[in-house]
C-alpha cells in the first residue's frame, strides 16, 4: 500500500500518533460525588472539592477505576497494579486547584495494542503506549458578556481517560479507523458514552512528516479535535504545512496548534517562551492506587464479547469476509442486530452473506437518509430476516425486495403484509412466463431480428419488456432460460 | 495564675459548682481583658454567647459540653471566618466545617475565637500574619517575645487562660515549638490520625491536627476526641482511637527511652542540655532503660523539609488565585494580571518565599536534585527512627533549640527561623506523635519544652511518658 504524499520535490510520509481523551461513563466525578450529567445549568454540579475550596480533599471513585481497568483489558494492554496520581500544575480560570490530577509516571494502563482493518482485507496494528485517569477542567465561557469571562465548573473533576497512541499511524484514514475502533471498543465495554459532539471523546493529534525511511521528523500537536473528520482535515492540512516548509529550505519547530474549523487551517497556540513547566508531582492527598490481581481478575470477569472476539468468531462462524465483520462489529448495535436477523430463522445461517449486505447496505443507506439510528428504526430484526428468508425462497427478487424493504421502513409493517397486500409474490408459473414472452416478442418483431442477426446485447431489452408487464414479478432466471429457448 | 483544668472544669460543671454560662462569662472577661496579645484573628463575644444559649436549651449529654475551645484559624468553621491569616482570605466565609472542629462542637464544647497563626502556618513566631503579631503572654512588660508558631494565636490562647484548650495543626513543628515557647502542653499526633478535611493545606503529606492544653490529661481527653477516620480524606488512618485519657499510665518502669545523639547540637544552650539531661535523669529514676539510639539522617532533616514542605505550599497555594472566592485585586486588565496582582498583593512575604522556593524545587531540570532526593532522604529518616524504635519504647528530646525570642529579632533572617523547627521537623517527616511539655526554665525564667516522640499511632506511650514526666516536674 502507498501511503506516500507527493511533495513538490519529493514523496513525503506521515508519522501521526494520537491521544485521545474520553470521559469516563459515571455518575459521579473522579474525586467528587457530583454529578456528571451533561446539558445541566452552569454550575449546578459543583461540589467544595471540584471548587477548590481551601481544604477540600480529593477521593477516589473507585468505580472509574473499574471503567479504567476494563478500558485496560478491552485495549489488550497490561493493567498496572501501581499507580500513582501526580499533579499537574498550571494556572487557568477554570482550573479551580491550580492543578491537574493526572497520573505521569505511573499510569494505571500500561503498553497495548488495536487492529485496524482495511477493505481489502488486511489489517494493522496500533500500539498503545499507556492509558491514564485525569480530571477534566471547567469550562470557560469567553462568549457571554462583551467584557467579562464566565467560567461554569460543571465538567470540573470529570474523570477522563488519556489514551496514547504509539506513532504508528501513517495517514489521515488509518487516524479516523484508530479513533472509531477506540470508540467502538469504549462503546462495547460501556466505559465511554462515545459522543463526539458532546465531547465525550476528543483527541489531540501529533504528527511530523519524513522522507520514507528517515528518521521522525520535529512534530507538531493539534489540540482538542471532535470529530474524525476534522481530525483528518486537520492531519491533511498540517502535513501540507510541513512539507511546504520542509521542501523550501525550512525546519519544524516543536509546537502546540489549534484547528480552525471553518477555514480547515492549524495555527500555533503558543510559541515557545509560553511553554509550560507543569511541575509535576505525586499529589500528596491521594494515596497510590493498588489494585490486587484478584481485583483484576473480577473486573475482567465483567468484561462482555468485545469487536475483534466477536468479528472472529463472525468470520468463522457465518465464513464472512474480515471486512464485513469489522463492519458489522463496528458498532455494539450493529454486531447486536445481525446476531438477531440472523438468529430469527434457523435458513439464514446459510445466508450470513447476503444478510450483510442488507444491513451494511440497503438498511444503513436508509437509516443514513433519514439521519435515524438502528435502534430507532421500525424495521426489526425478525421482519428484516423475514424479508430475506422471502428472497431466499425465490418468493420475492430482490429488486422488488428494496421496495419492500422502503415500505418497512416507514410504515413498521412485515415484509409479509407488505407482499401479501402488494400481491407482490414472483410469477414461477412457466406457462404464465411464456405467455408473457411471447407477446414481447410478437410487438416487436425489428428487435427479434436484430437479435437473431447477432445482437446478443439486445437479450437485455427482452427481459425488460418482460418484467414491465409482469410489473417485476417474474423470477429472473425462468425468464431469462424461457426467452433464450425462444429466441433461438 | 492558677489555672483549672479541662478535666477539673468538667467535674465542677457537673457537680454544679458552676454553670456553662458563668464559666464562659470569665473566660470571656480574660479575652477582652488580653486583647492587646492580639491572640485572635477572629472574636465575637455575641457568637459564643449564642453558643451557651444553644447550650443551656440542650439537655442531652456531651463529652466536652461548654468547654471554651479556641479554634487555630486554619480550620474552617461555619460560625465564623476562616482566613489561615492570610489577606488572600481575609473576608472568606466557609460554608462547611472541617472534621476536626466537627468533631468538637458534636461534643459540647463552644469556641471562643479563631486564634492567630503564621499566614497559612507558614513560621516559627507567629509574625507573618496579615493580622499583626501575637504577643507571648509571658513576655515582660519592656520585651514583647514571640509565641512561637506557627499555633502562636492557640498556644498563647491556653497559656494567658483564654480557653481551656485549642486546636492547632503541626506541619514541621508549628504545635510542639509554639507549646514550649509559651509553657503549656502541644500533641502533634501520628500522621493520619485527625482528618485533614477542612483543614486549608500547607504541606498536605505533613500537616497534622493536634492539640493546645494545660496540662497532659486535658490534651488526652481533647485528642482522643477530634481523632478518628475520615472517610474524606484519603489519606486518614482506619485505627482503633484507645480512650487515653482513661488508659493514662505513668508507671514507665520497664520500659526503654531512647535518646538520640544526633540531638546534641553544638550552640544548643547549656540550659536546654540541661533539661534534657534532667528528663533523663527523672526516668530513670522510674525504672526506665535509657538507650543512646542513632538517627543517623537528622542533619538532613530540615534542608528535606525545607524543600518538601514548600513544593506541596506551591501547589496548595495555587488555588488562591482571585477567581472563586476570597481576596482579587482591583487591578486587572487581563487573566495573567489577575493572578499576579491578586497574588502579589494577597500573599505576605514568607509564603511567598515559599511559594519561589517549591516552584523552583519542582522545576524541570530541579526536581531530581531537589525534591526527589528529598524524598528520599524522608523515607530515610523515616527508616532511621523504624530501627530506633526496635530498641526503644519512645524517644526524649528538646522540644526546640531556645526559649521564646523577642517578637522581631529573627524577622529577617529566614535560615535564623527555619532553624527552630530542627528538634521537630524529624518526627514531622516521618510521620511520628509528638508531643511537648513543659520542662524547666531558663535563666529568665521562661519555660523550656521536652519533646516525646512514640511509635506510629502509639499516642498512648506518648501521653504515658508525657504524664509521668508532668508529675513529677510538678
Amino acid at each position: 500500500m502507498n501511503n506516500l504524499i507527493k511533495g513538490e520535490k519529493h514523496d513525503w510520509e506521515m508519522v501521526i500518533g494520537l491521544e485521545i481523551h474520553a470521559q469516563v461513563k459515571s455518575n459521579s466525578k473522579l474525586f467528587s460525588s457530583s454529578s456528571t450529567k451533561f446539558g445541566s445549568s452552569p454550575n449546578s454540579q459543583v461540589s467544595l472539592v471540584d471548587a477548590a475550596m481551601p481544604g477540600m480533599l480529593p477521593v477516589i471513585n473507585k468505580y472509574c477505576v473499574v471503567q479504567a481497568v476494563k478500558t485496560g483489558v478491552g485495549l489488550n494492554a497490561k493493567i498496572n497494579n501501581y499507580s500513582v496520581f501526580d499533579r499537574k500544575n498550571y494556572f487557568y480560570a477554570d482550573l479551580p486547584q491550580g492543578y491537574q490530577i493526572s497520573q505521569y509516571k505511573y499510569p494505571i494502563v500500561g503498553e497495548g495494542k488495536v487492529t485496524i482493518d482495511f477493505k481489502d482485507g488486511t489489517s494493522k496494528d496500533i500500539r498503545i503506549v499507556r492509558l491514564h485517569l485525569e480530571q477534566d477542567a471547567g469550562k470557560s465561557l469567553h462568549d457571554q458578556n462583551p467584557s467579562k469571562t464566565y467560567v461554569d465548573l460543571n465538567r470540573s473533576g470529570v474523570a477522563l481517560m488519556e489514551i496514547v497512541s504509539e506513532p504508528d499511524i501513517r495517514t489521515p484514514d488509518e487516524a479516523g479507523m484508530y479513533i472509531s475502533k477506540i470508540r467502538s471498543i469504549l462503546m462495547y465495554l460501556d466505559t465511554c458514552d462515545g459522543n463526539m459532539q458532546e465531547g465525550s471523546l476528543r483527541a489531540d493529534v501529533n504528527i511530523s512528516v519524513r522522507k520514507p525511511g528517515d528518521e521522525y521528523g520535529t512534530r507538531c500537536e493539534i489540540k482538542n479535535l471532535n470529530s474524525i473528520k476534522f481530525i483528518k482535515q486537520a492531519i491533511n492540512y498540517e502535513a501540507k504545512r510541513q512539507i511546504e516548509i520542509l521542501e523550501s529550505g525550512g525546519s519544524i519547530e516543536q509546537n502546540t496548534m489549534l484547528f480552525n474549523t471553518s477555514t480547515g487551517k492549524t495555527r500555533p497556540m503558543r510559541n515557545k517562551e509560553e511553554a509550560h513547566d507543569y511541575r509535576y508531582f505525586p499529589d500528596p492527598d491521594l494515596l497510590p492506587l493498588e489494585i490486587s490481581k484478584e481485583e483484576i481478575g473480577k473486573i475482567k470477569s465483567l468484561i462482555p464479547e468485545l469487536p475483534d472476539e466477536l468479528k472472529n468468531k463472525f468470520i468463522e462462524t457465518y465464513k464472512l469476509s474480515n471486512y464485513d465483520a469489522s463492519v458489522l462489529t463496528a458498532e455494539k448495535q450493529t454486531s447486536d442486530y445481525f446476531n438477531e436477523t440472523i438468529n430469527s430463522d434457523p435458513e439464514l445461517k446459510n445466508h450470513a452473506k447476503i444478510v450483510v449486505n442488507w444491513i451494511t447496505s440497503e438498511l444503513f443507506s436508509l437509516l443514513n437518509k433519514n439521519n435515524q439510528d438502528l435502534n430507532n428504526s421500525l424495521v426489526s430484526p425478525e421482519n428484516l430476516g423475514q424479508l430475506i428468508k422471502l428472497i431466499s425462497t425465490n418468493e420475492i427478487s430482490g429488486k422488488i425486495a428494496k421496495d419492500v424493504l422502503e415500505d418497512m421502513f416507514s410504515s413498521g409493517k412485515t415484509a409479509r403484509q407488505i407482499v401479501d397486500e402488494k400481491g407482490l409474490q414472483q410469477v414461477t408459473d412457466q406457462g404464465e412466463i411464456a405467455k408473457v414472452i411471447d407477446e414481447v416478442i410478437a410487438e416487436n418483431p425489428k428487435m427479434v431480428e436484430q437479435y437473431l442477426a447477432g445482437k446478443d446485447k439486445l437479450l437485455g431489452f427482452f427481459v425488460g419488456q418482460a418484467m414491465k408487464l409482469t410489473k417485476g414479478k417474474a423470477n429472473p432466471k425462468m425468464l431469462n432460460d424461457i426467452l433464450k429457448s425462444k429466441l433461438k | 495564675m492558677s489555672k483549672s483544668s479541662l478535666k477539673q472544669t468538667l467535674k465542677n460543671l457537673e457537680s454544679k459548682k458552676i454553670s456553662i454560662r458563668e464559666l464562659n462569662q470569665d473566660y470571656l472577661k480574660r479575652i477582652k481583658e488580653k486583647e492587646n496579645l492580639n491572640v485572635f484573628i477572629h472574636f465575637s463575644e455575641e457568637n459564643v454567647l449564642k453558643q451557651i444559649d444553644n447550650l443551656e436549651k440542650d439537655n442531652s449529654a456531651k463529652k466536652l459540653k461548654g468547654m471554651p475551645i479556641a479554634i487555630k484559624d486554619l480550620f474552617c468553621t461555619k460560625s465564623m471566618p476562616t482566613t489561615a491569616a492570610s489577606k488572600i482570605l481575609e473576608n472568606f466565609n466557609p460554608t462547611y466545617e472541617s472534621f476536626v472542629t466537627q468533631k468538637l462542637l458534636d461534643e459540647g464544647s463552644i469556641f471562643v475565637g479563631k486564634t492567630n497563626l503564621d499566614e497559612f502556618a507558614m513560621g516559627s513566631a507567629t509574625n507573618t500574619s496579615f493580622f499583626g503579631n501575637t504577643i507571648n503572654p509571658l513576655s515582660q512588660e519592656n520585651e514583647p517575645l514571640a509565641p512561637g508558631g506557627s499555633s502562636g494565636g492557640s498556644a498563647a490562647a491556653v497559656a494567658a487562660d483564654l480557653c481551656l484548650g485549642a486546636t492547632g495543626t503541626d506541619t514541621g513543628g508549628s504545635i510542639r515549638q509554639p507549646a514550649s515557647f509559651c509553657g503549656v502542653v502541644g500533641i502533634k499526633p501520628t500522621y493520619g490520625l485527625c482528618s485533614r478535611w477542612g483543614i486549608a493545606a500547607f504541606a498536605s503529606s505533613l500537616d497534622q491536627a493536634g492539640i493546645f492544653s494545660h496540662n497532659v490529661e486535658d490534651a488526652s481527653i481533647l485528642l482522643q476526641s477530634i481523632a478518628g477516620f475520615d472517610q474524606r480524606d484519603s489519606t486518614s488512618a482506619k485505627v482503633n482511637i484507645p480512650n487515653y485519657f482513661e488508659n493514662l499510665d505513668d508507671d514507665l518502669n520497664g520500659k526503654t527511652v531512647g535518646i538520640p545523639k544526633e540531638y546534641s547540637i553544638d550552640g544548643t544552650p547549656m540550659e536546654i542540655s540541661q533539661i534534657w539531661e534532667d528528663a533523663i535523669k527523672v526516668l530513670e529514676k522510674k525504672g526506665v532503660k535509657i538507650k543512646n539510639i542513632s538517627l543517623p539522617h537528622t542533619k538532613y532533616a530540615l534542608p528535606t523539609y525545607y524543600i518538601i514542605a514548600p513544593a506541596e505550599a506551591s501547589s496548595n497555594l495555587a488555588r488562591y488565585d482571585g477567581v472563586k472566592y476570597g481576596f482579587r485585586s482591583d487591578e486587572i486588565d487581563s487573566l495573567d494580571e489577575m493572578y499576579e496582582n491578586t497574588r502579589a498583593q494577597g500573599f505576605g512575604r514568607e509564603v511567598k518565599r515559599r511559594i519561589l522556593i517549591g516552584t523552583y524545587v519542582l522545576s524541570a531540570g530541579y526536581y531530581d536534585a531537589y525534591y526527589l532526593k528529598a524524598q528520599k532522604v524522608r523515607k530515610l529518616i523515616a527508616d532511621d527512627f523504624n530501627k530506633a524504635f526496635k530498641e526503644c519504647d519512645f524517644i526524649v528530646t528538646p522540644t526546640a533549640p531556645s526559649a521564646a525570642f523577642p517578637l522581631n529579632e529573627k524577622q529577617n533572617d529566614p535560615i535564623k527561623m527555619y532553624l527552630n523547627d530542627v528538634f521537630t521537623v524529624p518526627a514531622s517527616l516521618a510521620g511520628l506523635p509528638g508531643i511537648s511539655i513543659p520542662f524547666g526554665k531558663d535563666k529568665n525564667n521562661l519555660p523550656l519544652g521536652i519533646q516525646i516522640l512514640g511509635k506510629h499511632f502509639d499516642e498512648q506511650q506518648v501521653f504515658n511518658a508525657a504524664v509521668s514526666l508532668e508529675r513529677s516536674y510538678e
